[in-house]
């Protein structure tokens, strides 16, 4: 397919793009523009960072798993495009060598560009900001202090990128749903690529084909997020990140899991309507959906249904997805906000969730009205604890009913041992995420990310 | 002058703006070639057969290599010759690499590698410690053991006793740049190789066996490496050996760089250990004798583990005067990847063994573990109970004999010995020196070394003063009594870390500086930059020689070419190594300069001043240019090399007595933590760092190394889990599971400070090595978590590393009793 996009200022029209072709390899391979780094080929460490901008801003991303037909329509400026157009620095180069904030130096273009991209969106939480990109010499100590340093300077203008228009040029590109569902009754074999965090290493780690492809980023109908009475819509192309700042306000745990989720270049691409339909057991948004009581929209051609999220994961690998349909949305019903997430991994940032458990549980009176309980990383499947919920609901809240309802988990769940977590701990910090809530709900404090030193 | 001061990295400026090359980066000439290995997923096992055909068939592939296709065998071992490129029959462990895919892309190389059919008939591979303990499969033929007095009679009659053990779990290095390589094949089958390697002499010495030449046929060359921390000191050896091997068989070009996953599934780890202790001590705290047991888990093969563990025994008393003491090695040949070099050399593993136990005694006694220190502490130097180390050292008895004189009686022809002797894995190649004893009444290690420079009773009381560590231990007890749910942890940890390779002839480096007619100075040695600043401390070195700025000095790439005979960039000793190698040259130069002008101006030489850019002589003001052109036109040779070796070592390993070391760089940490008691999940609130660098160099980069040091080691100890599964296959190769720190790890709070004063040994301008001896900082947090179970129950948490928040919740619930 042709694809045309503007790369550190410049517009680049490609033809005979290939589905798997990964912007990294063509810039380093092609480009000879070797200063983005490949350190993983997986998203995980943020040497390949690259900054693109569409409508919807600008923002970091892993160029590794970053497939160049997703950036039809849009401005990329890699590390050689950081610094002005007569080679002044930005303001972040200028204080990572400052402040000595880099040592060996391979994750230094990836630091630079997220943190020119947290610079130009005004963020501060820097740890949050650069929690996708890992460095082994520093103890990042220094990058930090380099970051709070640029915190006052401007964004430089030469920085600053506007999206190229383009027109569709390829049906692999859809621009609505309707030719998505179009596509799919036609094809319905097509590899959908959105965000390609995980398609994206099925072409980098297990060097599958993914033709055919179609990618979604210009339906612009699938981006939508609407907020009515009853009930919150998101469409299925609506970035991870851009979720999370929407929700933050209805239900601020889930926000904070959120903000764990991946790192800001993974959420940045990652979609919800793909954290959902690849069916893992490990994805953190289903079950905080799932406790919310949260409505799958779906789609095969103009055919629509609605289910509730957690009957769509049938087994492990398996999902209720007839050939050629897609996920349209995710609506969570508009409720009081009692919903309460926890990431459990060895590592609190950008870790694969060992268990993750999110409590919806109401009290009226002193007694538990309702409860609806969602793990992931205890099946094969992201799960409602139907027992625990049953041995909840109507008892006095209480630590005894709390202690009561241990044993009900283990008739809900059956975890696994893996490289993460053994499974006697999964079920044990399962059982103890619900005292975790109760003392939450009792006001004291359970969480060590609230402890200052 | 241009040393001591902050300035920045000299290639920071390349690393912001990603113009800072690496291997990989390097353009390579038309028609290159990509290489990738086949890997076999069985531990241990023999090849039955080897179905390369769909290999072959593969798009883009030019050729296809196994050990049958190199006659000269390809050994990449940096010690005992056991570790062929490519598996030759049998399998040792589940990763080694099998055949070698030669392509037109790196993609097409990887894509082809998967395609093999590797049949294999599986053995019982031999994967914990219990394994091959059980087996009895070691390397050495028993276990080494080092002994200082009476320890089993002192144990015995101390009025209290313990007993306990410590898993220590393997490290990852996850240098953020894989193993890279590329070869270019030169005329008359020479060889260039662009190497990510810490040891280009090692790599050189391998290439040039592989090729069946002379060193002088290949020439290597590293410019940095994306990272190192040891894993690039061996383990760029097989990448290089193969670019080499494929170019000279094709002709053309040859590159290779691991996928991440193959990097972690192919290359070696810290060696986790197992230690075993038995103490006898004290009410105060006063350990009378202790007995620790070392189980190392080496993998398939010898690589540098003998070394290794013996850095682990010649740790086992950190900080500590053991009056009694002995310490049992046992290094264990298991079918995982082949353990090897990585920051620290198994000193971190031995020195959290003595710090257990000395946090099992205060635990037991009910002491402030930092008490318990204390009065464990070598005496400081300079003090009245440093007994005879308050003597000057030259009064001391000089016995250092480097050149032993019965060498000549022992053989009469000098043959080229088999073993690399460039490399610290070449333990016995040599004859060591005439070990002397230290003199009577001084304080010494278990191994017999007086410790003559013992500051850290002057850094504990600075640094606990500084950071308030009463007050906030204080606080911490009654934040624990306050909170059900959430503990907190406080811990002080010191370090005490011997500096010099220990196969001592290691310890020398060569420099090559060229002074130019426009005054600017070119700087070679033989030192590698892995991002630790050496190339910029030594630069500002050899800027304050010549009077000049460190800009005014270039730094290049290592050279095999430029400086032959190298040892490894290790060890902590590249700056004080190859800085005073290169400030020999300058100073030859600089002398050269001197006379020349002296007699110009009918001046004294040592009256000719090098200053602020200038050389003054008489009444005569020069810039450095100036100078340097007229003494160019007066033809005085402006290049020369410089040399240096370590004095006042020898050492006897096998016995475990001698002097390894020339000096000792100290340290201490105090960190704060929160532990989540439901589920293990923890947090570092604080760290406080008070380190001995001696006179600093370059204080910015030295504060850098102490802070990557100490989250280098605080993540070894917590969140870096390495697991391999039943049947030995690693699970955790890539960043997806296997997790070093990441950003939000960083203490909230992190002050680092520099202990204010110079090395009493006579190193470059009095500083001291700063590489290693950080990372063990991060005990502290180790310490801290196992003190925030503490305040759980009554039990002593004895806690395994690393603390994962699985181990962490399992310990709760065992203090609980």
């Amino acid at each position: 397919m042709e694809i045309s996009f503007r790369l550190n200022g410049e517009d680049v029209t490609l033809s005979d793009v290939a589905p798997g072709d990964t912007l990294l390899d063509w810039l380093r391979e092609r480009r000879g523009l070797t200063g983005t780094k490949e350190g993983c080929n997986e998203g995980d460490c943020g040497a390949c960072t690259v900054l693109v901008t569409d409508a919807q801003g600008s923002r970091p991303l892993n160029a590794c798993i970053l497939l160049l037909a997703q950036l039809h329509g849009k401005a990329l400026r890699t590390i050689e495009g950081i610094a002005g157009p007569e080679g002044q620095l930005h303001p972040v180069q200028q204080v990572m060598i400052e402040h000595h904030g880099s040592q060996c130096g391979f994750c230094t273009p990836g630091f630079v560009v997220a943190m020119a991209a947290a610079h130009m969106n005004g963020a501060t939480d820097h740890a949050t900001a650069l929690a996708g990109n890992l460095c082994r010499c520093t103890g990042y100590a220094p990058i930090l202090r380099a970051a709070r340093a640029a915190e006052a300077e401007p964004a430089p203008e030469w920085s600053r990128d506007a999206p190229p228009e383009v027109a569709q040029s390829d049906a692999a590109l859809p621009e609505s749903a309707d030719a998505l569902a179009a596509l799919l009754t036609q094809a319905p074999d097509t590899t959908l690529v959105a965000g390609a965090t995980d398609v994206g290493l099925w072409v980098t780690k297990a060097l599958r084909d993914i033709a055919p492809a179609a990618f979604l980023h210009r339906c612009a109908d699938l981006r939508r997020i609407e907020v009515g009475a009853d009930a919150i819509r998101i469409g299925a192309i609506v970035t991870v990140e851009t979720m999370g700042r929407a929700i933050a306000q209805h239900h601020p745990s889930f926000a904070e899991l959120i903000r764990r989720f991946g790192s800001v270049q993974v959420r940045s691409a990652a979609t919800i309507g793909g954290n959902i339909a690849n069916g893992s057991p490990i994805g953190d948004a289903p079950p905080a959906l799932i406790a919310l009581g949260a409505r799958l929209h779906l789609r095969q051609g103009d055919a629509r249904r609605e289910i509730a999220l957690e009957d769509f994961f049938l087994e492990y690998g398996r999902q209720d997805l007839r050939r050629g349909e897609f996920v349209e949305a995710v609506s969570i019903p508009r409720q009081p906000d009692r919903l309460r997430c926890y990431k459990l991994s060895k590592r609190l940032d950008q870790d694969i969730s060992a268990v993750c458990g999110c409590f919806s549980i109401t009290v009226e009176r002193g007694r538990v009205a309702s409860a609806r309980i969602a793990f992931g990383g205890m099946a094969g499947v992201p799960k409602r604890a139907a027992h625990v919920e049953t041995a909840l609901q109507g008892q006095n809240w209480t630590a005894e009913t709390v202690a009561d309802a241990r044993a009900a988990f283990a008739e809900d769940f059956m975890p696994m041992s893996d490289m993460r977590a053994s499974a006697a701990y999964r079920l044990e910090a399962a059982q103890n995420m619900l005292t975790r809530y109760f003392h939450e709900d009792a006001g004291a404090p359970a969480s060590v990310l609230e402890v200052r030193p | 002058m241009s040393v001591n001061r902050p300035l920045p990295h000299d290639a920071a400026p390349l690393h912001v703006t990603g113009a800072a090359r690496y291997v990989d980066d390097i353009p390579v000439p038309v028609g290159a070639l990509h290489l990738c290995f086949g890997l076999c997923d069985v531990a241990r096992g023999a090849i039955t057969a080897l179905d390369l055909d769909d290999v072959r068939a593969a798009p883009g592939v030019v050729a296809v290599l196994t050990a049958d296709d190199l006659p000269l065998g390809a050994d990449c071992s940096p010690s005992a010759h056991d570790e062929p490129l490519l598996a030759t029959g049998e399998v040792h462990y589940a990763g080694q690499p099998v055949f070698l895919v030669v392509a037109q892309s790196h993609l097409a190389a990887r894509r082809a590698a998967r395609l093999g059919r590797i049949e294999i008939e599986e053995k019982t591979a031999l994967l914990s410690i219990d394994d091959a303990l059980a087996a009895n499969s070691r390397f050495e033929d028993g276990p080494r053991i080092y002994t200082k007095g009476d320890p089993a009679a002192t144990i015995a009659a101390a009025p209290q006793r313990l007993r306990g053990q410590v898993e220590i779990g393997a490290q990852e290095h996850f240098y953020l740049e894989v193993q890279a390589a590329l070869a270019l094949p030169q005329e008359g089958g020479d060889m260039v190789v662009h190497s990510s390697t810490q040891h280009p002499t090692e790599v050189q010495h391998k290439v040039a066996h592989a090729l069946g030449r002379p060193m002088h046929g290949v020439r290597v060359e590293t410019r940095r490496m994306g990272g190192g921390f040891g894993g690039k000191e061996s383990q760029g050896n097989a990448p290089a050996v193969a670019c080499a091997i494929a170019a000279a068989r094709t002709g053309r070009p040859c590159k290779m760089r691991y996928d991440r996953d193959d990097d972690m599934v192919i290359t070696g780890k810290r060696h986790d250990f197992r230690i075993l202790y038995d103490v006898g001590f004290d009410g105060n705290g006063r350990i009378h004798g202790v007995d620790f047991t070392h189980y190392t888990r080496c993998g398939w093969a010898q690589d540098l583990s003998l070394p290794v563990a013996d850095r682990a025994m010649l740790h086992a008393d950190n900080a500590y005067l053991l009056p009694h003491a002995r310490i049992e090695s046992h290094r264990l040949r298991t079918n995982t990847q082949s353990a090897t070099a990585f920051r620290g050399f198994g000193g971190p593993q031995g020195v959290l063994g003595i710090e257990r136990v000395i946090d099992h005694i205060a635990h037991e006694l009910g002491l402030d573990p930092v008490e318990v220190r204390r009065v464990n502490y070598y005496a400081e130097a300079g003090s009245d109970d440093a007994g005879a180390l308050s003597a000057p050292h030259a009064e001391r008895p000089q016995d250092f004999n480097v050149f032993p004189e019965d060498i000549s009686s022992r053989k009469k022809t000098h043959e080229l010995r088999d073993a690399d002797p460039t490399s610290r894995g070449a333990v016995e190649a040599l004859p060591e020196g005439r070990v002397a004893a230290a003199p009577k009444g001084a304080q010494t290690t278990p191994y017999g070394q007086e410790v003559e420079d013992f500051i850290l009773h002057g850094i504990t009381d600075a640094l606990l003063e500084r950071c308030d560590y009463a007050a906030r231990r204080a606080a911490v007890a009654e934040w624990n009594a306050r909170n059900p749910v959430l503990k907190k942890g406080i811990a002080f940890s010191p370090v005490k870390f011997g500096i010099s390779f220990t196969l001592t002839h290691l310890n020398q480096a060569g420099a090559l500086v060229h002074v130019y007619a426009d005054g600017s100075v070119q700087i070679n040695h033989g030192g590698t930059e892995m991002g630790q600043g050496l190339f910029q401390k030594v630069a500002q070195v050899a800027a304050a020689r010549f009077g000049l700025d460190a800009g005014a000095v270039r730094i290049t790439a290592t050279d095999t070419g430029k400086v032959p005979n190298t040892s490894a960039t290790a060890a902590s000793s590249g700056s004080d190594l190859n800085g005073m190698a290169v400030k020999a040259a300058c100073d030859t130069i600089r002398g050269r300069i001197a006379e020349f002008l002296a007699r110009y101006h009918q001046a004294r030489p040592d009256t000719v001043r090098f200053a602020d850019g200038e050389v003054r002589v008489g009444g005569e003001v020069y810039s450095f240019a100036a100078a340097a052109q007229l003494a160019y036109e007066h033809r005085v040779s402006l290049s020369s090399t410089g040399f240096y070796a370590t004095p006042k070592l020898a050492w006897d390993r096998i016995r475990g007595a001698g002097r390894p070391f020339f000096y000792f760089a100290y340290g201490a940490a105090v960190t704060e933590v929160a532990l989540d008691t439901l589920t293990g999940e923890n947090r570092i609130l604080r760290a406080d760092i008070l380190h001995d660098v001696g006179r600093s160099l370059n204080p910015a980069i030295d504060i850098g190394q102490i802070e990557g040091g100490y989250v280098q080691g605080a993540g070894w100890l917590t969140t870096e889990e390495v697991v391999w599964d039943e049947v030995g296959r690693l699970r955790t190769h890539a960043p997806s599971t296997y997790k070093i720190p990441a950003c939000g790890d960083a203490p909230e709070v992190f002050n680092v400070t520099l202990w204010d004063g110079e090395n009493a040994a006579d190193t470059i301008y009095r500083s001291k090595a700063v590489g290693e001896p950080p990372l063990m900082l991060g005990i502290s947090a180790f310490l801290a978590l196992s003190d925030a179970v503490a305040a759980c129950g009554p039990v002593y948490p004895a806690l395994d590393a690393p603390a994962t928040p699985e181990r962490l919740l399992r310990a709760i619930q065992a203090v609980r009793g």
